[in-house]
């Protein structure tokens, strides 16, 4: 077991002409959190999306767990222990709060098609066995109470817990969040970040997020890697990353030859 | 273990009311009634598909074709079927294939869920309405092989002196199973599943589900029930046509479901007693009518118009159809826990 968790190597993706990642390469400690910043259209959302397969990349590799996934199905990848939140919020409207957490035990479930059809006890066994479980990881959130609520009508940061929470339920080892303090009040933010510290120790979990948010990250992330149009222009220290030069001129712009 | 047993005593009831029905209604209740229980299982089905998986799709005509004609082939005997074939001689496949009732019913669903596995493996590798436009266009495919190849389905004449073995016993039973079947699947990970999709495709996939293998497994479900009641309705029309499974027959399935809701299967069940049950009891409005003492006269036709104008009041007082995308009892529970609150 290396110490290494999720390694991208000399990753490039190109739309069309495009060359929205160019040459990029970090390495994800296991236990460790791990940022990736920088302004909007850095290409930090492409990274995830290759990390997932969603997007294969055009070229260079990603290797989780010592493994090359590159190019695996998203739905392959989640089973191989990465999982994710979206920017905006994706849950399954129709459904509950705990519906919700129940889709993401979906691989974990062995019952057929049909000992689910006539009602095997296979199928009693294990949907007992996951709403235990779901509930649990709602407890861990605070959410448990709005366990039979419609999903969509909880408040936006209690969104985003079921978000992670659904996420946690396919039993990952590498969470990836996207944005996961966006549109959340101070409040909010701190009683997510003391959330994430809490499932991290508990589930054991590696976390890579993207955070605009440089508080959070403070208090967050081990290491950060700071992006500009897809190139990486830091890797180092959240604190050291907000004071480094290039960091600043490309978020405020360059003024040294205005 | 107690809601089990709930269950069970429910089922064995409902069983029971149909043989009731079967032996004590005289044969114009119970022809509506295999009506509506034929109607039930494809409403069903259709629904899974199209309400609980999302995928809009426009196939039932198809299927209940293949079930139809594959159910009567298999039931009607060999000597019948020489006399019968007027305009080429039958194949010899056909004049070879016989099956008792049970088998050849389960038949028609099984070539039909071939053909839908078949349908599946190029329409749901790529995403969109493409299952909609294929699959129109294959129920008019199979419009025009009926049509086309008499040797197989004796063309634009079609089946005649199908055995009439589909009784109420057969249909409701089935229906019953299917809804029983079609509940199953939506309370289990399968039906889950295939409600991620329908919500959010991607987020789905982020969660590990094999969206290409819940739609397919959906879509062939669907396929499956919609041959077998096809199969039940050759047998107790006892004669079949080309012409008898167009696009209408679609039609009408689909307004049923979006009246009932779409992804509610207790919805569709309500739904279609409703429309099926209407069309009958507002057979007085097609003739004369004495109102106020004066004679309104003979208009055919104007149950139609009616029933057009219930449709639309109904969907406006009800969006969503009847139930939401609720089944009959959380339906009944989120109204009263409303109320109780308010």
């Amino acid at each position: 077991m290396s110490d290494i968790l999720l390694e991208v190597r000399n990753l490039t993706m190109k739309f069309g002409g495009v060359t929205a990642i160019d040459n990029l390469s970090f390495k994800v400690p296991r236990g460790s959190t791990y940022g990736l910043i920088g302004p909007n259209g850095a290409g930090k959302t492409t990274i995830f999306n290759n990390i997932t397969g969603n997007y294969i990349p055009t070229e260079g590799s990603i290797i989780f767990d010592g493994e090359d996934i590159t190019g695996t199905k998203p739905n392959k990848i989640v089973a191989k222990g990465i999982a994710r939140t979206f920017q905006n919020i994706r849950l399954f409207k129709s459904m509950t709060v705990l519906q919700n957490v129940l889709i993401g035990f979906h691989d974990q479930i062995p019952y057929s098609y049909f000992e689910a059809i006539f009602r095997l006890p296979r199928y009693h066994r294990h949907e007992k066995r996951i709403k235990v479980e779901a509930m649990g990881i709602l407890e861990e959130f605070g959410i448990a109470r709005y366990a039979d609520n419609d999903a969509t009508a909880l408040s936006y940061g209690n969104q985003r817990k079921v978000e992670i929470a659904r996420a946690l339920a396919t039993k990952p080892k590498l969470l990836l969040l996207d944005e996961p303090a966006a549109g959340m009040n101070p409040i909010e933010t701190r009683d997510l970040s003391d959330i994430i510290h809490k499932i991290k120790k508990d589930y054991d979990l590696t976390i890579l997020l993207i955070e605009h948010d440089m508080k959070f990250v403070n208090a967050m992330c081990d290491t950060v890697t700071v992006l500009d149009y897809g190139e990486k222009i830091f890797e180092g220290k959240p604190a050291d990353a907000i004071v480094d030069p290039k960091v600043v001129a490309a978020y405020l712009g360059d003024f040294t030859h205005a | 273990m107690k809601n089990a047993i709930i269950k069970l005593l429910l089922i064995l009831l409902t069983f029971g009311i149909i043989a009731w029905a079967h032996r004590t209604l005289d044969s114009y209740t119970l022809s509506i009634l295999n009506n509506i229980g034929i109607f039930a299982i494809l409403a069903l089905s259709y629904n899974l598909i199209n309400g609980v998986a999302g995928q809009f799709s426009l196939e039932p005509n198809g299927f209940v074709a293949i079930g139809a004609y594959v159910t009567a082939l298999l039931l009607i005997p060999a000597a019948d079927k020489i006399d019968m074939f007027a305009l080429v001689d039958p194949a010899p496949i056909i004049l070879e294939m016989h099956a008792r009732f049970l088998p050849a019913v389960i038949a028609g669903g099984v070539v039909a869920t071939f053909v839908a596995l078949l349908l599946s493996v190029p329409v749901f590798r790529v995403r969109g309405d493409y299952l909609a436009i294929v699959t129109l266009g294959f129920g008019f495919i199979i419009r025009i092989f009926a049509l086309n190849s008499p040797a197989y389905t004796n063309g634009a004449m079609g089946l005649n002196d199908i055995p009439a073995n589909a009784n109420f016993l057969w249909i409701g039973g089935i229906a019953l199973f299917t809804l029983i079947v079609m509940l199953h699947i939506v309370y289990s990970k399968f039906g889950r599943a295939m409600k991620a999709v329908r919500d959010d495709e991607d987020a789905a996939t982020a969660m590990g589900i094999n969206t290409f293998r819940i739609k397919t497994t959906a879509f062939m479900t669907s396929a499956f029930f919609e041959g077998v009641g096809g199969g039940l309705l050759a047998s107790f029309l006892t004669t079949i046509t080309p012409d008898q499974f167009s696009f209408l027959l679609t039609f009408q399935l689909l307004i049923i479901i979006v009246l009932g809701g779409l992804g509610s299967m207790t919805g569709s069940l309500v739904a279609t007693i409703l429309v099926m049950g209407s069309m009958e009891w507002l057979r007085f409005l097609d003739q004369d009518m004495v109102i106020f003492g004066m004679h309104t006269g003979e208009h055919p036709g104007m149950r139609m118009v009616v029933f057009a104008i219930l449709l639309i009041v109904m969907m406006l007082f009800a969006r969503k159809g009847l139930f939401g995308d609720r089944e009959l009892p959380e339906f009944l529970k989120a109204k009263f826990k409303r109320k109780d609150e308010a």
